[in-house]
C-alpha cells in the first residue's frame, strides 16, 4: 500500500507529520493527530484543508483523504469545528487549552472581533497562562512583542495587556485559560461560522451558523435570527440555500426563506454546516439511536459524529490523570498565524464531511431530492411528516432536551448514473463507445418503469461501512445494484470478439459468458427464482423487473477499446450486477418511517446523476430529523431513514416525478436483453454515425435542459450519494486500472448529462435497427445472501458483433450487510473475471417491499 | 477582576443638561401639547436630585443652549458602554449640534470617544437598548441602518440587532431594561411586536415586565453598591396601573420620578441622562 505523508498544522503552530495509507480515510489521520495531542474530547475538533479555490474545507472523516484533497497537497490544519458554548463544561484542561489556542488565532486574525478592552483582557490571560505571574524583572515591555493579541496591535494595547497581566498574579495556567474562555465565549461572534450570501433582493448579507441556529447579518448588524427550533427544513438547490420556517403563533403557514450563495459549492457548504451544527448542538440522543440511525441513512448528508450531549457524556467517563502538556509560547502562535490560513469567514464553514467520528459521521446527501430538508419531528410516532412538522414545537427549554435525530437526508437519488469513460480512444472507438453509451442510456431510460411506491435509496458510499447499514424501515428495502460491465472490443470478427469475451464471462459461478449460442435473448430465465425473494425473480429475469425496482442507478462506464483498427466486429459485454438488499422489516420501524416520510408518495422518478469532477457534490440533500422514536429505531435504523427520505422527496419534489417520466426507460432496456444487442452493435456505418451524433446532440440539449428546468435537472443530476459511490467504485478499479479511472472522470461528466436527457429524447431517435440476436444465455448462481445472474447476449448487427454480459447480483439481507462492500466486491470480481472487458455501468437498486409487490 | 459584560447597571456618573427656555415653544414633539417650562425645570431638578442625593452619582450638568430646544434630552447625543462612548449623529437636523457639548463632557470624563462622522448615518440614543449582553437598535425616523452599523463597529464585543420601530419616536419610547435580563415593555401592538422581534433576534432569554402604558415602560435600572437594584420609574399620578406593576418588584429600590411635562415633548426618563460607569471593572 502506498503511503503518503500528511502535514498537519496544529493549533500551536507546530507541524505534525505522519504517514498514512494513500487510501486512508480522514478519520484515520484525525485520530493520529488526536493521539499525538493526547486529546480525548475530540468531537469539537476537525481537520481542514484548502481546496483549489482556497476555500477552507473540513476533511470528512468517513471519506478517503485523497478523494477530498484532490489536487491539493496533503496539508491540513487541526481546528475547532464546534465551539462549545460553555467551555467550562469541557472535562479536560487540555481541551480547553486547545480551544484557547484556536480562539487566539481567531482573535488575532480578526475573525472573532472584539473591543480594545477585550483584546487587552484576553491578552492578559494569555500571558498569564503562558508566562505565569508577571515578573517585573524578567518581563519588560518587549516581552510581549512576540504575542499577537489583536489584528492591529498597538503599543497602547500592549501596555494595557501588561497592566492587566500584573493583576492576575497567582493564577494557574489552567485558571487563566478558563478565564480566557469565560470571556471569549460571551463575544457575539464566538463560534459563529460566517458565509457570504445575498438575500432575495440581491443585498449582500452574511449567514452565520452557530450553536443556536442561523444568524443573518447585514454588514455587522444582525438583521435576523432563526433558532434551530424555528427551522423546519434546510435545503439547497444550486447556489440557493433555503430554510423553511415554522409558522409563528399568529401565522398559519410555514414560510421559506431563500438565500443566494456565490455558487453551488458554497450553498452546499453552508447547508452542511447547518446540518452539522444542528445535529451537534441541538440533538440529544441518550440512547444513541441517533448514531444508529445516522449510519443507516442512505443519504450522505448526515452528521455521524457524536452530538455535544453525547460527547459530554463520553467525556464524563474520562478517567485519567490530567495529561501533562506544555503550553507553547505564543511566539509560535503568532508565527503560525502568518502562515496559517487566514480563514475567510465564509470559508470557515465548509464541512466537507460530516462529523468527525467514525462511521456515524457521514452525512447523507442524496441529492436527488431537490431540496435538502431538515424536518424536526417531535416523535417518530408522529404521523406524517407534515403533521409532525406542524405539530412539532419545541420550547427553548425543551429544545435541548428534545431528542431529535437527524435521520439523514431524505434525499434519494432515484437513478443516478455515473459514467466513467476512458479517454484514450480512437475515433472509431469513441464512436462505438458512444454507441454503447447511447445504448446504455436507452436502457436506462427505457428501463425505468413507472414511478413506484417503493422507495429506493441508493447509496454507494465512499466508505462502504458507513453507508452499508440500512435499516429496513419497517418495510423491506431492497437495494439493487447493477453493475454493467461492458467492453467494446474491436476485433476483426464478431466471432473473435465473442471468444475474447468468453473468458471474461466465465466469471461468476455458473455463468459463462461465452455461450453465445442461445438465441433467445430473454434473460427472463427464472434462475432468479433461486434468489430468496420474489423480487429476486424479477431481477433475474430480467432487466425489466429490475427496471421497476431500480430507483437509483449508478452507471460506471469504462470502455476499453481494443484496437480501433479492427474492423467491424465489436463485442461489448455488459455485466449487470445488481445488488439487492432486503431489509428486515420491523413493523415498528415501518411505522416510524411512515410517520416521518409518510407524506411522500413513492416516487418513481429516476434521477440521473452526473458525475462531476467532484463527485462529492450533491446538489440537494434532505435531512429529516425525527424525534427519536425510541429503541425501535435502533435496529431498523438504517432502513428507516431511507424510506423517510424517499417519501419526503416525493412530496417535496414534484419535479422529480416529471423527471421520472423522462427516465423511465430503464426497465425496458434491461429487461429485454435483446435490447443490448441492438443498440450496441451498430451494423452499418450510418448507424454508427447516427449513434455518434446522438450523444452529442444529447449533450447539447442536456445542457440546455438543465438551464431550463433547473429544479428538475438539478435534482437528478447531482445526488450526493451518487458521487460518493462513484468514488468508491473508481477506487476499486483504480487499483487495477489507474489510468482509466483518472482520465475518465472528466468525460464522465459530459456523458452523464447526455444520458440524463437521452431518456427523454432518445426514443425518437431510435438507435438503428435491431440487430440479430445470435445468442443469449442466462446463468444464475447463489450464495449466502447474494444471487448472481449473469446474462450474456451476443448480437450481430451489420458487420458488428456485440457481446454483452450483464450481471445482476441480488443481495438480500438486513442491515447487517454492508452493501457498499458487496458492491465493491461485485465490481472487483467482475473485473477479475473479465479482465479484457470494462465496466460500463453500475446500477444500484434498492428495493422496498412495495417494489416486491409490484414484481 | 470582573469579566467581560459584567456589572450591568453599575454607574458612577451621569451627564445631564439643563432645559433651555426654548424648549417650551420649539422642542420637537409628536403631539401638539403646550408645555409648561417651569414644570419641566422642576422635573429636571427632581431627577438630578435623585441621581445625586439619593443614589450618590456624580452628575455633570451641561448648560442649556437656547439654540437647541431639545438639548435636555442628552441620551440621544451619545451611547456609552463600558469605557467607550459613541457620540451619535441625531436624526433630527435641529439636534445635530447637541453632540458637541456631549463630546467634550465625555472626553473630559476620560472615556474612549468615538464619533459618528459618516454623514449618511443617523442615530439617536433613544433608539439604543443595551441589555447587558447585546444591543438592540431601533430603526426609526431618527436612526438608520448606517447609524446602527457604526454602533456595531464601535462595540464589537456585542451583537447588535436592528428592530424596526413604528408608531413611536424611539425604540425606548416603549421599552427599557428594568433589571438584568428583564425588559420592561409597553402593551401597545407596536411595543409587543418589537419585543417579539427582539426575542427572536437574541440568543439570550429575557424576562419581560409588561406595562399597561407604553411610556411607563421607559424606566431606569441601576445596580449600585450598597443599594442593590434600583429602579426609577413613572409615578402613580401619571400611570396608576403601570405604577402598580412596578410596585410588584419587591427586590428593587423603587423610586418614582415625575416625567409628566417632559413627556409632552416625547421625553422619557432615560432621555435626560447619560449614565457612565467609571469604576474600572477591567
Amino acid at each position: 500500500m502506498k503511503m503518503v505523508v500528511c502535514h498537519v498544522t496544529l493549533l500551536d503552530g507546530s507541524q505534525f507529520s505522519c504517514e498514512v495509507e494513500k487510501r486512508a480515510k480522514g478519520q484515520y489521520l484525525f485520530f493520529q493527530v488526536c493521539d499525538h495531542l493526547n486529546l480525548l474530547e475530540k468531537d469539537y475538533f476537525g481537520l481542514s484543508f484548502k481546496d483549489n479555490a482556497e476555500q477552507r474545507c473540513w476533511l470528512d472523516p468517513t471519506k478517503e483523504i485523497k478523494r477530498q484533497t484532490r489536487n491539493s497537497q496533503w496539508q491540513f490544519s487541526f481546528s475547532v469545528k464546534f465551539y462549545p458554548p460553555d467551555p467550562s463544561q469541557l472535562t479536560e484542561d487540555i481541551t480547553r487549552y486547545l480551544l484557547c489556542l484556536q480562539l487566539r488565532q481567531d482573535i488575532a486574525s480578526g475573525r472573532l472581533p472584539c473591543s480594545f478592552v477585550t483584546h487587552a483582557l484576553l491578552g492578559s490571560y494569555t500571558l498569564q497562562a503562558e508566562l505565569g505571574d508577571h515578573d517585573p524583572e524578567e518581563h519588560r515591555l518587549d516581552y510581549i512583542s512576540d504575542f499577537q493579541f489583536a489584528p492591529n496591535q498597538t503599543k497602547e494595547l500592549e501596555e494595557k495587556v501588561v497592566e492587566l497581566h500584573k493583576s492576575h498574579r497567582g493564577m494557574t495556567p489552567a485558571q487563566a485559560d478558563a478565564q480566557f474562555l469565560e470571556n471569549a465565549k460571551k463575544l457575539s461572534m464566538y463560534g459563529v461560522d460566517l458565509h457570504h450570501a445575498k438575500d432575495s433582493e440581491g443585498v449582500d448579507i452574511m449567514l452565520g451558523v452557530c450553536a443556536n441556529g442561523l444568524l443573518i447579518y447585514k454588514d455587522r448588524l444582525r438583521i435576523n435570527r432563526f433558532a434551530w427550533p424555528k427551522i423546519l427544513k434546510i435545503s439547497y438547490k444550486r447556489s440557493n440555500f433555503y430554510i423553511k420556517i415554522r409558522p409563528g403563533e399568529a401565522e398559519q403557514f410555514e414560510s421559506t426563506v431563500g438565500f443566494k450563495l456565490p455558487n453551488h459549492k458554497a450553498a452546499k457548504r453552508v447547508w452542511k454546516v447547518c446540518v452539522e451544527h444542528h445535529t451537534f448542538f441541538r440533538l440529544v440522543s441518550p440512547e444513541q439511536p441517533t448514531k444508529t440511525k445516522f449510519l443507516t441513512l442512505g443519504s450522505k448528508f448526515r452528521y455521524s459524529g457524536r452530538t455535544q450531549a453525547q460527547t459530554r457524556q463520553a467525556s464524563s467517563l474520562i478517567d485519567r490523570p490530567a495529561p501533562y502538556f506544555q503550553r507553547t509560547s505564543s511566539k509560535r502562535i503568532s508565527r503560525s498565524l502568518d502562515g496559517a490560513p487566514v480563514v475567510n469567514v465564509s470559508d470557515y464553514s465548509q464541512a466537507a464531511g460530516a462529523g468527525e467520528n467514525g462511521p456515524a459521521l457521514e452525512l447523507n446527501s442524496d441529492s436527488k431530492s431537490p431540496q435538502v430538508e431538515v424536518v424536526e419531528k417531535p416523535n417518530a410516532d408522529a404521523a406524517t411528516s407534515i403533521a409532525s412538522e406542524t405539530a412539532f414545537e419545541t420550547d427553548d427549554a425543551s429544545e435541548r432536551k428534545s431528542k431529535l435525530r437527524v435521520q439523514g437526508e431524505n434525499i434519494y437519488v432515484r437513478h443516478s448514473n455515473l459514467m466513467l469513460e476512458d479517454l484514450d480512444k480512437t475515433q472509431e472507438d469513441v464512436l462505438k463507445h458512444q454507441a454503447s453509451i447511447s445504448e446504455l442510456k436507452r436502457s436506462f431510460m427505457e428501463a425505468t418503469p413507472e414511478p413506484r411506491p417503493s422507495q429506493w435509496d441508493k447509496r454507494l458510499t465512499g466508505s462502504p461501512a458507513t453507508s452499508l447499514r440500512l435499516q429496513a424501515q419497517g418495510s423491506l428495502e431492497e437495494e439493487l445494484t447493477s453493475l454493467f460491465l461492458s467492453k467494446a472490443c474491436f476485433s476483426g470478427l464478431a466471432g473473435s470478439c465473442s471468444t475474447a469475451a468468453a473468458p471474461a464471462e466465465a466469471s461468476q459461478g455458473s455463468a459463462q459468458p461465452e455461450v453465445p449460442q442461445k438465441s433467445p435473448p430473454h434473460p427472463g430465465t427464472d434462475s432468479r427464482d433461486a434468489s430468496q425473494s420474489t423480487e429476486v425473480k424479477p431481477e433475474v429475469n430480467g432487466q425489466p423487473e429490475v427496471v421497476e425496482v431500480v430507483e437509483e442507478t449508478v452507471v460506471i462506464e469504462e470502455v476499453v477499446k481494443a484496437k480501433p483498427k479492427s474492423p467491424v466486429p465489436e463485442a461489448s459485454f455488459t455485466i449487470e450486477t445488481e445488488v439487492k438488499e432486503e431489509r428486515s422489516l420491523s413493523s415498528d420501524s415501518e411505522s416510524e418511517e411512515e410517520a416521518e416520510y409518510h407524506a411522500q408518495p413513492p416516487s418513481t422518478s429516476v434521477s440521473v446523476q452526473q458525475i462531476k469532477e467532484e463527485p462529492e457534490e450533491e446538489q440537494e440533500a434532505v435531512l429529516t430529523q425525527q424525534a427519536p422514536p425510541p429503541a425501535i429505531e435502533s435496529q431498523p435504523s438504517a432502513e428507516a431513514a431511507e424510506p423517510e427520505p424517499a417519501a419526503e422527496e416525493e412530496k417535496a419534489a414534484q419535479p422529480r416525478e416529471e423527471e421520472h417520466t423522462d427516465e423511465p426507460p430503464l426497465t425496458p432496456d434491461e429487461a429485454p436483453n435483446g435490447h443490448a444487442p441492438q443498440h450496441q452493435a451498430p451494423p452499418t456505418p450510418q448507424t454508427a454515425a447516427a449513434e455518434e451524433e446522438e450523444p452529442l446532440i444529447v449533450n447539447g440539449s442536456a445542457s440546455r435542459l438543465e438551464t431550463d428546468h433547473l429544479p428538475q435537472v438539478i435534482c437528478c443530476s447531482e445526488p450526493p450519494v451518487v458521487k460518493t459511490e462513484m468514488v468508491t467504485i473508481s477506487d476499486t478499479f483504480a487499483a487495477q486500472k489507474t489510468e482509466i479511472s483518472t482520465k475518465e472522470v472528466p468525460i464522465v461528466h459530459t456523458e452523464t448529462k447526455t444520458i440524463t436527457y437521452e431518456a427523454a429524447q432518445l426514443d425518437g431517435n431510435g438507435d438503428g435497427e435491431p440487430g440479430v440476436l445470435m445468442t443469449a444465455q442466462t446463468i444464475t448462481s447463489e450464495s449466502l445472501c447474494t444471487t448472481t445472474t449473469t446474462h450474456i447476449t451476443k448480437t450481430l448487427k451489420g458487420g458488428l458483433s456485440e457481446t454483452r454480459i450483464e450481471k445482476r447480483i441480488v443481495i438480500t439481507g438486513d442491515s447487517d450487510i454492508d452493501h457498499d462492500q458487496a458492491l465493491a466486491q461485485a465490481i472487483k470480481e467482475a473485473k477479475e473475471q473479465h479482465p479484457d472487458m470494462s465496466v460500463t455501468r453500475v446500477v444500484v437498486h434498492k428495493e422496498t417491499e412495495l417494489a416486491e409487490d409490484d414484481d | 477582576m470582573a469579566g467581560l459584560m459584567s456589572g450591568f447597571g453599575c454607574f458612577t456618573h451621569a451627564v445631564m443638561r439643563a432645559a433651555p427656555r426654548s424648549l417650551a415653544r420649539d422642542a420637537l414633539r409628536s403631539g401638539g401639547q403646550e408645555v409648561d417650562l417651569l414644570k419641566v425645570q422642576e422635573e429636571h431638578e427632581e431627577y438630578a436630585s435623585v441621581l445625586k442625593h439619593r443614589l450618590g452619582l456624580e452628575v455633570l450638568e451641561l448648560p442649556a443652549d437656547e439654540a437647541m430646544p431639545d438639548c435636555v434630552f442628552v441620551e440621544d447625543a451619545a451611547v456609552v458602554c463600558g469605557d467607550t462612548a459613541l457620540v451619535s449623529r441625531p436624526g433630527a437636523p435641529s439636534r445635530r449640534r447637541e453632540t458637541e457639548a456631549m463630546k467634550s463632557a465625555l472626553t473630559e470624563l476620560g472615556l474612549n470617544v468615538v464619533e459618528m462622522t459618516d454623514e449618511s448615518a443617523t442615530l439617536e440614543g433613544g433608539d439604543v437598548l443595551f441589555t447587558g449582553r447585546e444591543f438592540f437598535v431601533g430603526l426609526s425616523k431618527r436612526t438608520n441602518q448606517r447609524g446602527a452599523e457604526i454602533l456595531a463597529d464601535t462595540f464589537k464585543d456585542y451583537a447588535v440587532s436592528t428592530v424596526p420601530v413604528q408608531g413611536a419616536l424611539h425604540l425606548k419610547s416603549f421599552c427599557s431594561m428594568a433589571g438584568p435580563g428583564l425588559i420592561a415593555i409597553g402593551s401597545s401592538e407596536a411595543a409587543q411586536k418589537a419585543l417579539k422581534i427582539m426575542q427572536q433576534m437574541s440568543d439570550h432569554k429575557y424576562d419581560k415586565l409588561t406595562l399597561p402604558d407604553d411610556s411607563a415602560a421607559n424606566c431606569i435600572y441601576m445596580n449600585l453598591p450598597g443599594k442593590g437594584d434600583v429602579l426609577l420609574h413613572c409615578t402613580p399620578e401619571e400611570f396608576p396601573e403601570s405604577a402598580k406593576v412596578f410596585e410588584k418588584l419587591k427586590d428593587h429600590m423603587l423610586i418614582p420620578v415625575t416625567n409628566q411635562e417632559k413627556a409632552k415633548v416625547d421625553g422619557g426618563l432615560t432621555c435626560c441622562s447619560v449614565l457612565i460607569n467609571k469604576k474600572k471593572n477591567i
